[in-house]
């Protein structure tokens, strides 16, 4: 430390001044030693958490080892082109459920995509303190929360009870309760990201608030709006709740007669590994665990699809 | 310079910037204003449809409850029999299996799903690899330095896979490797602990245990994820001041991080035990179906979501209404306990931007 005399000469300081206030103290004793209780408590404890976090990724390794040891047994085209075997037949396969689970998602991406995209503008235009808006988020916030089971009592009540069949259209509704709240609450973030100078130039320039919404927040919020519905189709296509009284099973296409019939019982894969894990045949179990290794890979590409998307938008 | 000019000068056959300004300043034409009106009602309206949707689904749930809640009133809370010859119905072993189920997973999942919070929070990962790359000399090499980070991210996805795997798969798993895998521990508790209510009877097959083995695993990543973010947001600051009083980094964590965070964390926990109370597939799946309340971890019990799951497909016209008022019950508690999370959740954020 550098310090001016009187007579203006400038001059290091003697040293000890400058340790003076540590000079009681036992230095030493910060020393990181394991042999100190403290520090000893602080790599157990250290230890102890890495410990934690291993053992809670072994069920992930154990799921992801039993669905490739498992399903890759069966795994072969049959299994893709062929519909689900009766008791104690042997072969089959489960196209129509894959077939039933997309056609049924996709139902449920043409009412909800327009639907969430749209009511997020709303939401994202909307000031703080508007009344509405906040009630929306609300009811978006415990949709989100909402028991998947509850939504296959509802559209239950709402279709099955009103048309008194099972069908593919009460399954979508059940599957798009479920992705509606997360494409709303993931379209309204991705708007609201939006440099507020791109919207300011539009109105400055004289764009109505529809030209604006059109021609410049939804195209700069393209790729957080995909990932928002990705994320919402990766949910809804691994649900079984929503359609285990909604679409019920079958054991036929969706299509009849070369068109799509979506009135009808409808197959789809997560309810066809919940049907065959119940039962005692040796066929339908090899089944179960193909199309689960199938819906987890479907569930993941979808996923992975969607971070794609989304990394793309920060670069 | 010479082409900007010329390219800048107003051509003889074009009309200048300025008649081009004076052409684009239109006020919108009465289409447009329409155009625009009509958007911005439709925009509106659907906002309205997603609130109006919860308000549809509670009272479409209650409606169609109401004959049976008019039949069996507050009887259906309170008995213990379920019995479709008899017509006698009543829910009160599914609702303790549900709240039973629910806590117990959630103080396993808690724990664990708290543990790898605060592993990620702090980086121990990542310092941990740095540590052994610097003692391996490979610290500052090109592919290795970004060693720490990488494997801190896989890790990261890792948690974010187990929430990725659909409950229906996690249910099957739970069939064939859970519950083969309890039997010999199961086996064993019963027979040297007897006494203790919690092993009073033999595990066969599916059960209280494995059903809330592979519910703490499904809550896991959500606890994870949103008690993270609440630890990630305690104010550096207020770590910094512990480590300069000389605070090992434990002591630290457990004196200032997580009393800061607690609100975020607890609400993290609510929300959890919101997904586990309406959680079905894996339940249904593992928890046994039986009528029965019972403390014993190692028997068969029934919950709400699961009993909604087995009874509905096959539900005759009078069945219906008695399951939609169980419907009824499940909803009226998880909606409680959803939005007792999700304020939670809000004040938490709010307290941490205040501190910061």
């Amino acid at each position: 430390m550098l310090e001016r005399d009187e007579d203006g000469v400038t001059r290091d300081r003697p040293t000890h001044e400058v340790l003076d206030p540590f000079r009681g103290v036992d230095l030493g004793a910060l020393e990181h030693s394991l042999r100190r209780p403290r520090t000893a408590f602080n790599a157990f404890l250290s230890w102890f958490i890495g410990g934690i976090t291993l053992l809670a990724l072994v069920p992930l390794f154990s799921v992801l080892w039993m669905l490739f040891s498992r399903g890759v047994q069966r795994l072969s085209v049959a299994v893709f082109t062929q519909t689900p075997p009766a008791p104690l037949e042997q072969g089959g396969g489960f196209g129509n459920a894959i077939v039933g689970t997309l056609v049924m998602v996709g139902l449920a991406m043409l009412v909800t995509v327009p639907m969430g995209v749209l009511s997020a503008v709303f939401l994202s235009q909307a000031e703080p303190e508007n009344r509405l808006a906040q009630v929306v988020r609300f009811a978006a916030k415990i949709l989100t929360g909402f028991p998947s089971i509850l939504a296959g009592v509802f559209a239950y009540g709402a279709v099955v009870l009103a048309t008194g069949s099972f069908s593919a259209v009460a399954g979508a509704l059940g599957l798009s309760i479920l992705m509606l709240p997360t494409i709303t609450l993931t379209a309204e973030d991705a708007l609201r990201m939006v440099p507020a100078k791109m919207r300011e130039a539009a109105v400055g320039m004289g764009a109505t608030h529809t030209q604006t919404a059109w021609m410049v927040l939804l195209p700069t919020a393209v790729p957080g709006i995909a990932t928002g519905v990705m994320l919402a189709v990766a949910r809804a296509a691994g649900e079984t709740a929503p359609l285990l009284f909604t679409a019920l099973f079958s054991r036929y296409w969706v299509m009849s007669n070369g068109h799509l019939d979506v009135m009808q019982p409808t197959a789809s894969l997560a309810v066809l590994i919940y049907n065959f894990a119940g039962q005692p045949y040796d066929n339908q179990l090899e089944l179960a665990w193909t199309a689960a290794l199938v819906l987890v890979l479907l569930v993941l590409a979808v996923n992975l699809l969607g971070q794609r998307i989304s990394a793309r938008r920060i670069d | 310079m010479s082409t900007y000019a010329a390219a800048s000068m107003p051509q003889p056959g074009n009309p200048g910037p300025s008649q081009q300004a004076a052409g684009l300043a239109q006020p919108p034409s009465s289409l447009q204003v329409a155009a625009d009106r009509g958007f911005r009602g439709l925009c509106k309206g659907l906002a309205w449809l997603t609130a109006a949707l919860v308000a549809y689904i509670v009272i479409e749930i209650a409606v169609k409850a109401a004959p049976a809640m008019r039949t069996y009133g507050t009887d259906f809370l309170t008995g213990t029999t379920w019995d479709s010859n008899a017509e006698t119905f009543s829910i009160l072993p599914e609702i303790w299996g549900t709240l039973y189920s629910s806590v117990l997973a959630l103080c396993v999942g808690g724990f664990f799903g708290l543990g790898v919070a605060i592993f990620l929070s702090e980086g121990f990962l990542a310092e941990g690899i740095q540590k052994l790359l610097k003692r391996l000399h490979l610290a500052h090499r090109p592919f290795w330095c970004t060693l720490p980070e990488r494997t801190e991210q896989v890790l990261r996805n890792l948690i974010e896979l187990l929430a990725a795997i659909p409950s229906v798969v996690y249910g099957l798993w739970g069939i064939f490797v859970v519950i083969p895998a309890l039997r010999p521990p199961a086996a064993w508790m019963f027979e040297h602990f007897e006494s203790w209510s919690l092993f009073s009877t033999p595990l066969s097959g599916p059960g209280m245990l494995p059903a809330v083995v592979v519910l703490s695993i499904m809550l896991l990543p959500t606890i994870t994820a949103l008690s993270r973010d609440a630890l990630v947001a305690v104010p550096a600051k207020l770590r910094m001041a512990a480590y300069g009083m000389g605070a090992t980094r434990w002591e630290t964590i457990l004196a200032v991080n997580l009393p800061t965070a607690a609100r975020g964390i607890f609400g993290a926990l609510v929300i959890a035990f919101g997904r586990a109370l309406g959680e079905t597939m894996a339940l249904a799946m593992l928890v046994g179906n039986t009528n029965r309340i019972s403390l014993s971890l190692f028997s068969p019990a029934n919950t709400l979501a699961a009993l909604l799951a087995n009874n509905f497909p096959e539900a005759g016209p009078s069945d219906v209404a008695v399951l939609m008022y169980a419907a009824l019950v499940l909803l009226g508690i998880t909606l409680l306990v959803n939005i007792a999370g999700s304020a939670l959740l809000l004040r938490a954020s709010r307290n941490s931007e205040g501190a910061r």
